[in-house]
């Protein structure tokens, strides 16, 4: 007979009820992933711009494109959401926020300031064009 | 089977000791300094989207916009390592898979830092 081991088990993901905390702290890794990957762009950004008027043109170009505009949008949304969520988790690890309550609150909060942030950088930086 | 090495011999090499929080304390670190650098970026890029070359190498030029730019690059980059070791560390369990993944993450992570720091450096210097 084996014996039972006393660790706690992690959730079964297929048999396991998706909640707003699970979501958002998956979400939290994914966009970190993609963010990370954003970097190329801010890379090639800069390395374009020491190259020559030429390169520079041709990154914007690309930038301006609609798949350049549709990264911009993921990578805009993913930061602000990386952020916020970011800030709640440095909540946490200062001890703050860990009521069942809080953490929904903070959740949706996190969500809120996402839209909210995505939505006005947006509106600002098509006016400014 | 009796185990004939020790137990300090098994464990020595799987993890840290001494260290394991310098980890968790850099990824926050780094964590606090990117929430003001990346709220000048994001507004930078707002403004900047649209420039031309001259406008761009102007802005860059100044040597407050390097030098934010350069804390940027250097923050973003390795941040951006730590938390993707994590990920890889997570999801990654052939010992030898992980540890290139691992090697090969982080030796871009620096090739790309230091392209954009010099980059970033002609700008400043060339004027």
């Amino acid at each position: 007979m084996t014996t039972r081991s006393e660790r706690p088990l992690s959730p079964h993901l297929q048999v396991y009820r998706p909640q707003l905390t699970s979501a958002l702290s998956i979400f939290h890794r994914i966009t970190g992933v993609f963010l990370a990957l954003g970097t190329l762009l801010l890379t090639a950004w800069v390395v374009a711009a020491a190259t020559g008027p030429e390169a520079f043109a041709a990154v914007q170009g690309f930038i301006g494109s609609i798949l350049g505009y549709l990264l911009l949008l993921g990578w805009s949304a993913a930061l602000f959401y990386h952020l916020a969520n970011g800030i709640r988790h440095l909540f946490w690890d200062a001890g703050y926020g860990f009521e069942l309550a809080n953490v929904y609150r903070s959740g949706y909060a996190v969500l809120i300031a996402t839209g909210v942030l995505t939505l006005l950088a947006w509106v600002i930086g098509l006016i400014l064009q | 089977m009796k185990a004939m090495r020790t137990p300090a011999s098994r464990v020595r090499g799987l993890g840290s000791a001494k260290t394991g929080t310098q980890h968790w304390w850099s990824q926050r670190l780094t964590a606090l300094a990117m929430i003001p650098l990346a709220l000048w970026f994001v507004a930078s890029v707002v403004t900047m989207a649209g420039a031309d070359h001259a406008a761009f190498r102007a802005w860059a030029g100044s040597p407050v916009v390097a030098g934010l730019l350069l804390l940027l690059i250097v923050t973003t980059f390795y941040h951006g390592y730590l938390g993707l070791q994590v990920v890889v560390e997570d999801y990654v369990h052939h010992e030898v898979w992980k540890l290139g993944t691992l090697l090969l993450l982080k030796a871009a992570s620096i090739v790309f830092a230091l392209t954009g720091v010099l980059a970033v450096l002609s700008m400043l210097f060339s004027g």
